[in-house]
């Protein structure tokens, strides 16, 4: 209670620190991930493993697989990380992200920024951990046919950043997150008419309005692999196209072998009706 | 070698600071001030005040006549008095002027110009912090940022041609003190500031006496180059609100653009479009470079800066606070 107090009347009075990022540590803690954590505890079950490859501290660059037709996936990483591993990632968001009222600042309160070499660069040499999806919205917003199918890893603008700040790249493989919303069909008209990327047709969006908005139960596993190291590279080879080219090919590599796996260690998303009785 | 600084905008709060800080030089043998108005009564001591109009080539004439060899441009000014287009004509043309003096004269061999972070520009595609060495992704296009952008650009090719002279840019972050009147000063200084709804931008301040020292510095040594200037840290626009203890009122976009226009109308505010960019999504700078060159650093953070002013203004009393203490008091 005591403390409770404190907390409270730090934030009346704006009395708290917050980063050149605008991230907001105190909040992400005791407020912004406690919202999300029953969704990871459990609605989708998340376990949780390799997380000896995680650096206790340090810069690391983790790269994960993006799924979900709305990026959930990145905040579920974010709480195994920070419950799990006890570091608070610096995710990479999308621009669309920063251009929109609410969600812009709450992303940066929780310690993300846009994805930009710059912003990227300037948290590797800070020394945090920065979390990245490399697909994008090819990733989260691909049809359910596709899932598990890892979409091209956009230009490989990572890996030069890991190399820049010669820092290893942790792979990270996200199983459950393609089944939450499956995508069946692409509102494309209306998606560009609203500058939106995309607008999913679920078999129940828009068919129940709200209720199509919750997403389906599925199990979840993460699972962080063997870190790729970057200092047998100069930071020169960071300019080199074909060095970061064959990189970004062998990290995506990594991801699709360690999701094939995962998938099976999984088994079904749902678990057959009735199962229990 | 004898030393004679030129000051322009000596009217003004910092530039008639600087002045005097400069005056009390012995190194420095004469300090000249120049601006459109005379000095408030405010005592400058040994500043020899002339009145010039930097739009005119009167300036080269104060220049010569004094064999300057220091001139600090602070001319700049951020808020149309009369009119946008005096404003630009003072901003834009009042420096190509003075940089067409400092060209011509034998004398001049360091000139400091005052800019401001705001060249940056202020978008969501911003990089979070910007350094001397970035580009802004989006060219400031009005008011006050479009004409610092501008002189800016007529520095560096006055650098470009008279390459024996030292020329320094200094990028400050906003005003912040005790005796700091600006737009953003007077919006803190609303009792019920409105903001933008769903937006939480991060601002950064410079306290005056350090925009003073840093001046000072540069118009005594020689640091060639672009500066960024700001305080340690940033503060969001709410938590200087709590800080304030003030409540503010949230707006969409447009309502706070048309009550903006609404108050310059009135005369209430200052108002331009690049302070809504701003108050939406701030700015931050990186301020290595200078603690690098000078081997010193602002005194005051962001926050130190700004409890300063909040403290000068007496502006105190917690609402929300005096609720909360209320209830749970034992």
């Amino acid at each position: 209670m005591e403390d409770f107090l404190a907390f409270l009347r730090r934030r009346i009075t704006g009395e708290y620190e917050v980063d050149e990022f605008g991230f907001d540590p105190e909040l992400n803690d005791r407020v912004l991930l406690n919202l999300v954590r029953p969704l990871y505890r459990k609605w989708f079950r998340v376990e949780v493993s390799g997380l000896e490859h995680v650096p206790a501290e340090g810069g690391a660059l983790v790269v994960a697989n993006h799924s979900g037709t709305v990026p959930i996936d990145a905040l579920m990483m974010q709480v195994a990380l920070h419950d799990e591993a006890g570091r608070a990632v610096r995710l990479l968001g999308a621009d669309l992200v920063y251009q929109l009222p609410v969600l812009g600042h709450l992303s940066r309160k929780s310690g993300h920024t846009r994805a930009s070499p710059e912003d990227a660069d300037r948290l590797l040499r800070k020394g945090e951990l920065v979390g990245v999806f490399p697909e994008g919205f090819k990733g989260v917003g691909k049809p359910f046919s596709q899932r598990y199918k890892l979409q091209r890893f956009g230009r490989g603008g990572f890996v030069a950043s890991a190399v820049r700040a010669g820092v290893p790249i942790i792979p990270c493989a996200i199983v459950g997150a393609e089944e939450i919303y499956p995508k069946i069909g692409d509102l494309t008209t209306l998606a560009r008419a609203l500058g939106l990327p995309y607008l999913p047709i679920t078999p129940f969006f828009p068919l129940l309005g709200p209720l199509g908005l919750i997403p389906l139960p599925s199990k979840w596993l993460i699972e962080f692999g063997e870190p790729i190291r970057t200092d047998r590279y100069e930071p020169a080879d960071a300019d080199d196209p074909m060095v970061i080219f064959n990189q970004t090919d062998e990290v995506r590599e990594t991801i699709q072998a360690q999701l094939n796996e995962l998938r099976l260690r999984r088994g079904p998303a749902f678990p057959p009706l009735l199962a229990g009785l | 070698m004898t030393q004679s600084v030129l000051v322009t905008g000596v009217s003004r709060h910092i530039g008639a600071r600087l002045a005097g800080v400069l005056a009390a030089d012995p190194e420095i043998d004469r300090v000249i001030g120049v601006d459109t108005v005379p000095p408030r009564a405010r005592d400058l001591g040994r500043v020899e005040f002339v009145r010039v109009d930097l739009r005119s080539p009167d300036i080269g004439q104060v220049i010569a006549a004094a064999d300057v060899t220091t001139v600090v441009h602070m001319s700049l000014v951020s808020v149309p008095a009369k009119s946008r287009s005096a404003m630009k004509e003072h901003n834009v043309i009042g420096t190509m002027q003075l940089l067409a003096a400092c060209q011509r004269s034998s004398t001049v061999r360091r000139v400091v110009v005052r800019s401001t972070t705001a060249v940056y520009g202020s978008t969501p595609h911003d990089p979070a912090v910007f350094t001397e060495d970035s580009e802004p992704v989006e060219v400031p296009h009005s008011g006050y940022a479009k004409d610092a952008h501008e002189v800016e650009g007529y520095v560096r090719g006055f650098a470009r041609r008279r390459r024996d002279v030292v020329t320094t840019t200094l990028r400050f972050a906003n005003f912040m003190g005790p005796a700091v009147d600006s737009p953003l000063t007077r919006y803190f200084g609303q009792l019920v500031p409105p903001t933008v709804l769903g937006f939480d931008p991060r601002l950064q301040f410079v306290h005056e006496d350090d925009a003073v020292e840093v001046l000072r510095r540069m118009a005594t040594e020689d640091h060639p180059g672009t500066f960024n200037v700001a305080g340690e840290g940033v503060l969001l626009l709410s938590q200087c609100m709590r800080r304030a203890g003030r409540l503010s009122i949230p707006l969409p976009s447009p309502a706070f653009r048309m009550l903006g226009e609404a108050a310059r109308a009135a005369g209430l505010l200052d108002f331009s479009p690049e302070q809504l960019g701003l108050i939406c999504h701030g700015r931050a700078v990186e301020t290595l470079r200078l603690a690098a060159t000078l081997g010193w650093k602002p005194k005051f953070t962001t926050a130190a800066a700004f409890d300063d002013y909040l403290r000068s203004r007496g502006i105190s009393g917690n609402l929300p606070l005096a609720v909360l203490d209320y209830f749970t008091r034992r």
